[in-house]
Parts: C-alpha cells; sequence; structure tokens
C-alpha cells in the first residue's frame, strides 16, 4: 500500500515503540503499557462473558429447556456474572482508561507506584486464569451472588476455586485503586488544583475510595464461605446456630458499592466527552465533582435493599428505601448537569459523543426504574424478577459498557496513534443503542408480569415467549454492536491515518503530548495556569483553528 | 381493564390492586421526567449543534438551578418512599384472623399443609375474599414463595418461619413460582394457586382430610413423650404449655420475648438457646429427630392449646410484623405467675 506522501519518514519514539519484545511489555512498569495489557486480558474475558449470555439467551428463545442441561445452564448464568462483574466491568475503565489517563490528565509521569501497577495486573490474571481453570473443571452454578446455605452446604461445584480466583483478582482491584488515591493526591502538576482537575479524575478517586474499603469486605466473606465449607463452622448454616441472611448482608456490603465501582469511571468519562463535543465548560463542575463523592458515600448504605424479601425487619427495610432515595439524588444532579452542559453549546456528532448520548438515555432509564425497586412495596413484586435484570442491565451495560465505549474511541487515538473509521463507529454506536434496548427492555415487561430470573425453563407459563424472543433477538444484535469496534480498532492499528495530538481540539493534559505519547508522558513537565475544560480558549480565533477545521477526518 | 391487557399480570388480590396502583403513579412520575430529560437533550442536541461562526457560550453553573433539581426530585422521591413503604407495611402485616398455612420448602417442591389437615405438593386451594397468611419454612436452602398474580413474595429460610399473607379477589389459577435461585430445578419448583369460590372450596376442603393439623401435633406431641414434662395438668419438669402461645415470657437471662411461632421452634429445636426462668436446661434438642412438618404440626398443636382463642391469633399476627406491645403486656400480667 503506497504511503502518502506527508507521512512523516520517522516515527517518533514513544511508549509503543521504546522498546520491543515480549518481555519488554510483561515486565514494563509504564503505566500506558500496563493499561494495554489489561485491555487485552478484559476485552478477553469480556468475549467469553459475552459468550454465555448468547447461550443463555438463545436457551430462552423457546420455552422448553431444551438447549443445554439444567445444571449448565446455571453454570452459564453464574460464570457470566462472575466473569463480567469480577474479570470485566470492575477492572474495565479504570483498570484501561484510568491506568492510561490518570498519570497524564494530572501532568504525572507515572503512577505512584508503577511496580504495584504492575503486580495488580499479574494479581488479575492469576485470578484469571484460575476463573478460567474452574470453568473449564467444571464451573459453579450458585449464581455469582453465592448465597448461603446453598453454597456453603448442598452445592457441589467448584466454589472455593471460585471464590479464590475472585479474592485473588479482588487485591488488584484494591491496589489499583491504591495507586490512584496516592497518584491523585501526591503527584498533580504545579497548578493543577483539586478544582482544577477534569472530573474524569475526581470520578475514578471516589471509585478508588470504594475499591480500597469495600473489597476486603467481599474478601472477608469468601474466606468465611469458604471456612463454611471445609470446617462446618457454623456461620451461615442454621442447623449449627449460623444465619444465612448473614451472609447477604456481608455480601451486599460490598456488592452494591461495587455498583458504583462499575457506573461511575463512566460517567467520568462522559462527563470529558460531553465537554469536548459541546465545546463547553462542564455545567455545574463542583456539583458534578461532588456528587461522585457522595455517591460513593451513600452508596456504603444501602445494601440492604437487594433484601426487602429476604426476611429482614420491617424497619429496617425502611431505613435502607429511604437511604436509597437519598443515593438517587446524586445520580440525577449528574444527569441535569450534563443536559445543562448541552445548552447553547456548539454539538459535534462524532462516534464518542453517539456513545454519550447513548449512555444518557440508558443511564436515565435504568435509574429511574431504579426508584421502582426502591419503592418497598413494588420491589416486593419484581425484584428477583425480570425487572432486576434489566434494570441493572440499563445501569452495567448500558451505562457502563456504553460510557467504556465512548472513552475508547475518545481516546483510542491518543493510545494507539491511529484514526478509527469515523461512518463505521457511529454505525456501531448506533448498533449497540437499538440491540441494547431491543434485548433488556422487553425484560422490564417481563418482570412486572412475573418471570423469576435464573429460569432455565419457563414452559409452565408460554406466555413469556415473545418477548423472550425479542430479547434474544435484540441479543444478537447486541453482539454484533459490540464486535464491530474490535474488529475496526485492530484494522486501524495498521491501516488507520495518524492521529494528530488533539484530533478533537479537546481540552485536558493528555492532549497536550504527543499521540502516543512518550514513555514519561511530557517532554518537560506541564504548569498548569488554566481552568479546567477551557474551551472557550481553545476555540477563541485568536488561539488557533476552531475545532473542525483541525480534524483530519477519517471516514 | 387492565386484566385483558396482555404485557400485564393478572391483579387478583386486594395487595395486587395496592401495587399496581403506585406502578402506575411511578410509570407516571418516571414518565415525565424522562420525557423531561428526552425533550431537553433532543432539544439542546438539535438547536445548539455545530454552525461555523457560533461559538458555544460558556456558563459556569447556577445554584439556584442545582437547588431546585436536587431538591424538586428529593421531594418526589419521598413521595414514591412513603407511599412504597405504606404498601408494604400492608404486605408484611397479616390480619389477625386469616386462617393459616404452613408452608414447607425443598429442593425442588413445595410442601403445603392447611391448618384443616389437607396436604398439597406444588399447589395451594383459596377460597375466594378470605384472608389466608403462610407460615412457612425451608429443609434445605432459601426458597422465595412468589405469587404474581398477587404481587407478593416472601424469602423461605431455613432454621426459622416467615410470614407471608394474601386476600385473593377473584376465581381462577394462578402461577407459584420459586423466585430464590435454589439449584438443579430451581425453574421447575413452580406450582398453581386455585383461588376458589367459598362453596366450592368448602367441598374441596371436606375431601380427603387427615383431621386437623393440631390433632397431628397432639399425637406427636404423646409420642415423643413431650406431654412427661409439659404436663396439661399441674406444672410438670417443663413449662405447661396452656396459654402460653401469644404471651410474653420471660428468659433465664432476663429477657422477655414473644412466644411467637420462631420462638416455639427456636425451643424445640435449640432449647437451650431462650430457656425459660425457673426451668432447668434438661431439654433434649429435637434438631434432626423431627421433621419439619412434625415441627409445624406441634407449633400448630401448641397454639391450639392457647387460653383465649382470639388473643392467640392476635399474636399470632405479630409474628412477623411488630409485636402488639399492648396486647402482650396485659397478658404478661395475667400470666405472670403461669409462666414462672
Amino acid at each position: 500500500m503506497p504511503q502518502p506522501a506527508i507521512a512523516p519518514p520517522v516515527e517518533r519514539e514513544n511508549y509503543l515503540n521504546a522498546k520491543y519484545g515480549v518481555w519488554s511489555w510483561l515486565l514494563t512498569t509504564d503505566h500506558k503499557r500496563i493499561a494495554l495489557l489489561y485491555l487485552l486480558s478484559i476485552t478477553f474475558f469480556f468475549f467469553i462473558g459475552g459468550f454465555f449470555a448468547l447461550l443463555i439467551r438463545l436457551e430462552l428463545l423457546t420455552p422448553a429447556g431444551d438447549l443445554v442441561q439444567a445444571d449448565t445452564y446455571n453454570k452459564l448464568f453464574t460464570m457470566h456474572g462472575m466473569v463480567m462483574v469480577f474479570f470485566f466491568l470492575i477492572p474495565s475503565i479504570p483498570a484501561v482508561l484510568g491506568n492510561f489517563l490518570v498519570p497524564m490528565m494530572i501532568g504525572a509521569k507515572d503512577l505512584a507506584f508503577p511496580r504495584i501497577n504492575l503486580l495488580s495486573w499479574y494479581l488479575y490474571i492469576i485470578g484469571g486464569v484460575m476463573m478460567l481453570h474452574c470453568m473449564l473443571t467444571g464451573g459453579v452454578d450458585t449464581g455469582w451472588t453465592f448465597y448461603a446455605p446453598f453454597s456453603t452446604n448442598f452445592t457441589n461445584t467448584k466454589i472455593v476455586e471460585a471464590g479464590l480466583a475472585i479474592f485473588v483478582a479482588g487485591f488488584s482491584s484494591i491496589l489499583t485503586g491504591l495507586n490512584f488515591v496516592v497518584t491523585i493526591h501526591r503527584m498533580r502538576a504545579p497548578g493543577m488544583t483539586w478544582s482544577r482537575l477534569p472530573l474524569f479524575i475526581w470520578a475514578h478517586y471516589a471509585t478508588s475510595i470504594i475499591q480500597l474499603l469495600g473489597t476486603p469486605v467481599v474478601a472477608v466473606t469468601i474466606v468465611l464461605v469458604a471456612a463454611e465449607r471445609a470446617l462446618h463452622l457454623g456461620i451461615f448454616d442454621p442447623k449449627l446456630g449460623g444465619d444465612p441472611l448473614l451472609f447477604q448482608h456481608l455480601f451486599w456490603f460490598y456488592s452494591h458499592p461495587a455498583v458504583y465501582i462499575m457506573i461511575l469511571p463512566s460517567m467520568g468519562v462522559v462527563t470529558e466527552i460531553i465537554a469536548c463535543f459541546s465545546r463547553k465548560r462542564i455545567f455545574g463542575y463542583s456539583f458534578v465533582a461532588f456528587s461522585s463523592i457522595a455517591i460513593a458515600v451513600f452508596g456504603f448504605l444501602v445494601w440492604a435493599h437487594h433484601m426487602f424479601v429476604a426476611g429482614m425487619s420491617v424497619y429496617a427495610a425502611l431505613v435502607f428505601s429511604l437511604l436509597s432515595y437519598a443515593v438517587a439524588v446524586p445520580s440525577a444532579i449528574k444527569v441535569f448537569n450534563w443536559t445543562a452542559t448541552l445548552y447553547k453549546g456548539s454539538i459535534h456528532y462524532d462516534a464518542p459523543m453517539l456513545y454519550a448520548f447513548g449512555f444518557l438515555g440508558l443511564f436515565t432509564i435504568g435509574g429511574l426504574t431504579g426508584l421502582f425497586l426502591s419503592a418497598l412495596g413494588i420491589n416486593v413484586h419484581v425484584t428477583d424478577t425480570y425487572f432486576v435484570v434489566a434494570h441493572f442491565h440499563y445501569i452495567m451495560v448500558g451505562g457502563a459498557v456504553m460510557g467504556y465505549l465512548g472513552g475508547m474511541h475518545f481516546w483510542w487515538p491518543k493510545i494507539s496513534g491511529k484514526l478509527y473509521p469515523e461512518g463505521w463507529a457511529r454505525l456501531a454506536a448506533l448498533i449497540v443503542f437499538i440491540g441494547f434496548n431491543l434485548t433488556f427492555f422487553p425484560q422490564f415487561l417481563l418482570g412486572y408480569m412475573g418471570m423469576p430470573r435464573r429460569y432455565y425453563d419457563y414452559s409452565h407459563m408460554p406466555e413469556f415467549q415473545i418477548l423472550n424472543v425479542l430479547s434474544t433477538a435484540g441479543a444478537t444484535v447486541l453482539g454484533v454492536g459490540y464486535l464491530l469496534p474490535m474488529v475496526y480498532f485492530l484494522w486501524s492499528m495498521r491501516y488507520g491515518k495518524p492521529a494528530p495530538d488533539n484530533p478533537w481540539n479537546a481540552a485536558g493534559l493528555e492532549w497536550k503530548t504527543p499521540s502516543p505519547p512518550p514513555t514519561f508522558n511530557f517532554d518537560e513537565e506541564p504548569v498548569v495556569t488554566w481552568e479546567a475544560y477551557n474551551y472557550d480558549e481553545l476555540d477563541s480565533p485568536d488561539k488557533g483553528a476552531p475545532h473542525k477545521e483541525e480534524v483530519p477526518v477519517a471516514r | 381493564m387492565l386484566n385483558n391487557f396482555p404485557l400485564w399480570p393478572v391483579q387478583a388480590s386486594t395487595i395486587a390492586r395496592s401495587v399496581d396502583a403506585l406502578y402506575i403513579f411511578l410509570l407516571i412520575v418516571t414518565g415525565m421526567m424522562t420525557l423531561l430529560i428526552f425533550i431537553c437533550l433532543v432539544y439542546f442536541a438539535a438547536r445548539f449543534r455545530y454552525r461555523p461562526g457560533v461559538p458555544a457560550v460558556q456558563i459556569d453553573g447556577s445554584h439556584a438551578l442545582e437547588i431546585t433539581w436536587s431538591t424538586i426530585p428529593f421531594l418526589i422521591f419521598m413521595v414514591i418512599f412513603a407511599w412504597g413503604a405504606l404498601v408494604y407495611f400492608k404486605e408484611r402485616t397479616p390480619p389477625a384472623d386469616a386462617t393459616e398455612v404452613y408452608v414447607v420448602a425443598k429442593q425442588w417442591m413445595w410442601k403445603i399443609e392447611h391448618a384443616e389437615g389437607q396436604r398439597e405438593i406444588n399447589q395451594l386451594h383459596v377460597p375466594v375474599g378470605r384472608d389466608v397468611k403462610m407460615i412457612m419454612t425451608s429443609q434445605d436452602v432459601i426458597h422465595s414463595f412468589y405469587i404474581p398474580a398477587f404481587r407478593i413474595k416472601q424469602d423461605v429460610l431455613p432454621g426459622r418461619y416467615t410470614v407471608e399473607w394474601f386476600r385473593a379477589t377473584k376465581p381462577g389459577t394462578y402461577h407459584l413460582f420459586c423466585a430464590e435461585y435454589c439449584g438443579t430445578q430451581h425453574s421447575g419448583m413452580v406450582g398453581d394457586i386455585v383461588v376458589m369460590e367459598p362453596a366450592q372450596y368448602e367441598t374441596w376442603m371436606n375431601g380427603g382430610s387427615t383431621g386437623p393439623l393440631s390433632a397431628t401435633g397432639e399425637k406427636i406431641f404423646a409420642e415423643l413423650g413431650c406431654s412427661t414434662c409439659h404436663r396439661t395438668d399441674i406444672q410438670g419438669r417443663g413449662p405447661n404449655l396452656h396459654g402460653v402461645f401469644g404471651k410474653p415470657v420471660q428468659l433465664e437471662d432476663g429477657r422477655t420475648v414473644t412466644a411467637d411461632e420462631n420462638y416455639l421452634r427456636e425451643c424445640i429445636l435449640d432449647p437451650g438457646a431462650k430457656r425459660l426462668k425457673g426451668f432447668q436446661p434438661i431439654m433434649p434438642t429435637f434438631q434432626g429427630l423431627v421433621t419439619e412438618e412434625q415441627v409445624n404440626a406441634l407449633v400448630a398443636y401448641i397454639k391450639s392449646i392457647a387460653a383465649a382463642k382470639g388473643e392467640a391469633a392476635k399474636a399470632s399476627a405479630s409474628a412477623a410484623a411488630p409485636p402488639a406491645q399492648e396486647n402482650a403486656q396485659t397478658n404478661a400480667l395475667a400470666n405472670g405467675s403461669q409462666v414462672q
């Protein structure tokens, strides 16, 4: 293929070509290279989890349990949940985009503990290999929630092995959180005050705090389950004086805040994208920043809203319902501020912005259906049905994954130094949006009609089939939507046009360094003299060309 | 109207009406919120799209707006919260005179026993218009007794009783689902709730009964030798159980608890845990010696020999719900000497 004449004859040194060879990757302490290691590994797990999802949807195409055995189906949804939650969603944005961008956005050379960062990836991989081994040698059938006493006294599947895999991967999460907190506190460039931080950083700061404080609790819970299985201590077994509800309290004490580990970084990504593509400062910067912290704090106080029919006291349920409404307020504040940011903007519809719009729509629906679930009277009817399944997929797939893909598109030119084909990217955004809604919207209806989740066979209630067929059809569309970006990102690495340093004319320190960046991010330490999102200065005529003209668009 | 809408579940209990009303209110409120946000998004996205030469107008924010859009949603949320809590209290407070049905869940079936003695598996026959209270426990893992047409659900736990109630409003056959994942055949743990006209129900009830559950309990009580210590005539080595159910009892450690179904059950399976004041720890555990059904029958028997039927029914209602304090205190005065 003939090279265009304008291509630079010699590529300048960057983090990708600084060193070659497998060991230069496996022993790297460069946060950008570690981010790419994470990118590869979580993409692998994403497609494994997605494959399980597809099998689940295929099984539910017909009421009879005909595609797989009941036990196989139970393992499929269990492994789908475990892989997606612990090996894709939780590390997705923090470990890939956060790893890549946190140091660059605050003007640092690397994270505070580069070797601990590499250790985090190895822990993740060890946990991942254990999980793969567990899946290949039999798997687990408890659901990702491990409810006792089923998990401790009744199932004969590989609970302890899966638990250990999550235990190890949990440390990866804790160490990443620790690294981010220290980095954000100690390594900001001169002039980068807290009020000048990109909101992506605030979101990651809040996320890291949850990772640090919450993950140890799930680790302890896993140890207790293993101990109960091996030694019959009677922690959760009522026959020995234990309390099965204790397990649920411990489990959700981590696993509810874990939802915010998944969604907060995505909110950070979307904030950056909306500011850039509407060419505006974020409306109510400090409200968006502190709402992240508020979500992190309140998120720890609502765990038992998963347990309204579990046998808890009526008064405890009352408190947890009230607090659940309290945590909805900061999320609402964010949505209103994002919407207000668009007002009097100069809005561009590039692919990242389409994903951000998709996020806004889906997160709004996901959030508002949370109001139904927090209403005690309705919760009794819809909990443990497909209503819940739809709700949390709207948040974690419609919200978190939409934000992740938006972020991947936004920063791909920086990460790879190449431009992806814009037309394909917009098409993929559209396919994902349509496929997602077709998959999960029918599940709200199914849930209110009463279809319980985790049912392998619904031949007793064939009236649920039509909506299940729609959902399965949507899932195949969604699958195509997720494969596309992988294909054109890979394609762009080889054939994409070289990306300029700042293809979107975006604010933020990461755009003031070459694409791809040099190993230590900046040729000289940046000094920040401007506020965050200074798009007025970037777009003012005497400061250079306005947004569009600088963009070499590849279509 | 809603009963003919294909995407709406049948509404067949009093609670279903309350839940649906709240649900429709929420659909309207959240629908309006969604519309507001989406209209703003679409309008701004179209109106303020990029035009050459028209720069964005920078706006820092507005405290007034922030306060408005935090406060108004919060107030709306509080209305939803209060309404939801009211419905929940109704769902969680069985009426005092409800007919009692004992449910034992196991992997993967529902075993049901009426107070009158009828036994069923994966089926529950009930009359229309009568309050029915289910006293439920599990033999193995956690299950959940879910009737979508009644909009009620309650987890069924091993080692304790949980309670759920309904009043059916419409004859028909409705789904019964296990809603808490419980292993291989979880999706096979389904059944039917058959709601009948009262006359039809009486006919059904009179066929094939083995006698009331409390009579079965009395038989077991004698067979297991309970009656050697728990005498019915005088105070034996164990407490006389006449009139105990539903009353507050004083424990050896100084606490006072209400002798509800869960308390009786615990005393049978773990007698040392909450021993009555003034009695020696001589009662052996019956953990593993009696089945869940036998425990239910024993509990039903002890309930049947409670002194006053009306009070017992009231107190039984309080087993899962907040204890009826006044009632309990009056009884404490009246029976103080007996339990000690």
